[in-house]
């Protein structure tokens, strides 16, 4: 969780990942973000983010997309 | 018949409420299909059979896809574990050429419909340039009114159930109906299978509450179409239709002035489209958020014509620039170009992608190609230069999060907007660059004094109203970007205050609506993509 907030902050500083809900909503990520932050996952944590699971409630939260990434190790 | 026509409000809209109300839950779905193809049959006449054949098609190819699917499952539970992967790649291949054949059928009547006079029209023109003695025949097809749009719900549908995020329905009439309801139909919004299919075919009670916030909506949303953008009409028409006539101030004023029309018609069919789904219970999604309320281009295309935006950015962006190959391209502009430009490498690929498509969506012209490139530039740019325009601000001390920026940031956005809509509505794209260009070298506010202004085809009568109207939209848009009730606040008065304002808003229409003989009513924007 730790290395993820970390990889956020390298693309979108200006949030607190540890209390925002609404990165999307909110439009404190946007599709470029979103590009950067799944090529970013993919590699730091060797699991492939298919389009599919590209949906807001995936990615609103820093704990959403740690959800995510640990659904797609165990599918792994 | 059109959402604002008295003949949709006060004839077919209450008959449907009615039939609905007095049916049994279980055949309230039949009513809303047989209502949905009366008023599909009554805007697009025969070429009803194109939206028959396009639900026949995709219930088909749905079925299809699952029957693939439950094969491929059978197959998996006789094999060893060794072998399912060699069976799921086999079975994806199948499924692949399946939504391969279904997409290039959908796509095809829509671009056979739609774009085979326009390109066939540039190539015949092509080869004149090229002194190529060949002139091609390019036949002309009427086209339905609305095949963008439940074309566009049928693509959504048969793709999500090839990726398996929607099961594929058995029931064609829920298929039907979701992809027909007549509410939505002619100018979306583009809803997925998943918001309303399910809605649609339970046959929900009619509720008080529903029944008056459905009303209230269709109301407010009659206003700004009947009250705002008719009266604008003539004036935009005077200006457009004799741009040579005029100087760069009076093509800003037509820009402006085009800009407001086209939100307040097509913001105001979808009060009218939502509110009519909410009376029978049935919320379809938003596709306008305050849009002018936006600082940048990228979340201008957040808060306006949404579902269009998400369904380019579910079908289009996300599959290209996660694709293998501009995965590959996004991994090697991280490494040389670091965090913020390594990205743009793939996505700007994408953007193109996304943005010609949106340009051609809107009309098969190069205005409109033009539209969607302006737009395209202007996202990528934003992007680029998004470090040098924070390091510039912090040079000036300059606090991004505080209300002067935000608003000077508004400003700007909604200028780009209205440059883009001039090229948008002009007659054509030379006419575009024509009063663009006129903007910057023959700019005059002179028509504001020597009484040109009130010349243009609005009085100062139509000025005024369209002023009173557009603040009462201005506040009504403060309070919904705060997050307030509005219609709930008004359902909290008591009798005499709600019905005070429901009376207020008929009477403002009934007497400051533009209609009758000194007006011609904008037809409706969006049916016509």
């Amino acid at each position: 969780m730790e290395r993820l907030i970390e990889i956020l902050e390298e693309i979108q500083p200006e949030v607190d990942y540890n209390t925002c809900e609404h990165l999307i909503d909110e439009h404190y990520l946007d599709s470029l973000s979103i590009i950067s932050l799944v090529a970013e996952i993919e590699d730091e944590f060797d699991v492939t983010i298919p389009t599919v699971e590209i949906i807001p409630s995936n990615f609103n939260s820093a704990k959403a997309i740690w959800n995510l990434i640990e659904r797609l190790e165990e599918d792994n | 018949m059109t959402y604002c026509d008295l003949t949709y409000l006060i004839v077919f809209l209450p008959i449907v409420i009615l039939l609905y109300s007095i049916t049994k839950k279980q055949h309230r779905s039949k009513i809303l299909l047989l209502a949905s193809y009366i008023f599909f049959w009554s805007i697009s006449g025969n070429l009803i059979i194109y939206l028959l054949f396009s639900t026949l098609s995709i219930h088909h190819f749905g079925l299809w896809l699952d029957s693939i699917k439950k094969e491929r499952n059978e197959k998996l539970k006789e094999v060893q574990k060794e072998e399912k992967k060699a069976i799921k790649e086999l079975y994806v291949k199948k499924q692949r050429k399946v939504i391969l054949l279904a997409v290039i059928i959908h796509l095809g009547i829509l671009v056979i419909l739609k774009y085979v006079p326009f390109f066939g029209k540039n190539i015949n023109s092509l080869f004149g340039i090229l002194n190529i003695p060949i002139t091609l025949n390019i036949p002309e097809y009427l086209m339905p009114i609305g095949i963008s749009f439940y074309t566009f719900q049928a693509l959504s549908y048969i793709i999500d159930v090839y990726r398996e995020v929607v099961k594929p329905d058995k029931n064609l009439l829920r298929l039907a109906l979701y992809m027909s309801f007549f509410p939505q139909i002619m100018e979306g919004p583009i809803a997925k299978y998943n918001e309303t299919a399910m809605d649609l075919y339970e046959g929900k009670k009619i509720e008080y509450k529903n029944m008056t916030f459905g009303i209230q909506r269709i109301l407010f949303g009659c206003m700004k179409k009947v009250v705002i953008a008719d009266r604008l009409n003539i004036l935009i028409k005077t200006i457009f239709d004799n741009y040579t006539t005029y100087n760069g101030g009076i093509a800003l004023l037509a820009a402006i002035a085009y800009t407001i029309q086209l939100y307040m018609e097509f913001s105001g069919t979808m009060d009218m489209v939502i509110g009519s789904g909410q009376i029978f219970n049935v919320k379809l999604p938003e596709n306008f958020r305050q849009p002018f309320f936006s600082k940048t281009i990228s979340e201008f295309w957040q808060r306006w014509h949404i579902t269009l935006g998400r369904w380019f950015k579910d079908y289009i962006f996300y599959p290209l620039s996660l694709s293998k190959p501009l995965k590959k391209l996004t991994s090697f502009g991280r490494k040389h170009l670091g965090n913020h430009f390594g990205p743009l490498l793939a996505g700007s690929i994408a953007l193109f992608c996304v943005w010609i498509s949106n340009g051609l969506w809107h009309g098969a012209g190069w205005k409109y190609i033009f539209f969607g490139m302006f737009h395209f530039t202007l996202i990528l740019c934003g992007n680029i230069f998004e470090p040098f325009t924070k390091k510039v601000t912090d040079i000036l001390h300059i606090n991004r999060q505080k209300m002067p920026f935000k608003i000077f940031q508004m400003i700007r956005t909604t200028f780009l907007v209205i440059i883009g809509e001039l090229f948008f509505r002009a007659k054509g794209l030379k006419a575009g660059l024509i009063m663009f260009k006129n903007i910057f070298t023959n700019f005059s506010l002179s028509f504001l004094s020597n009484g040109l202004i009130v010349d243009l085809g609005m009085d100062k009568y139509d000025f005024i109203i369209v002023g009173i109207t557009l603040l009462i939209v201005f506040i009504i848009s403060v309070l919904k970007e705060k997050n307030v009730e509005i219609r709930e606040n008004i359902s909290k008065r008591n009798i005499v205050i709600r019905w005070a304002i429901y009376y207020s808003l008929i009477l403002f229409i009934i007497i400051f609506g533009a209609y009758g003989n000194n007006y011609t009513p904008v037809t409706p924007i969006y049916a016509e993509f």
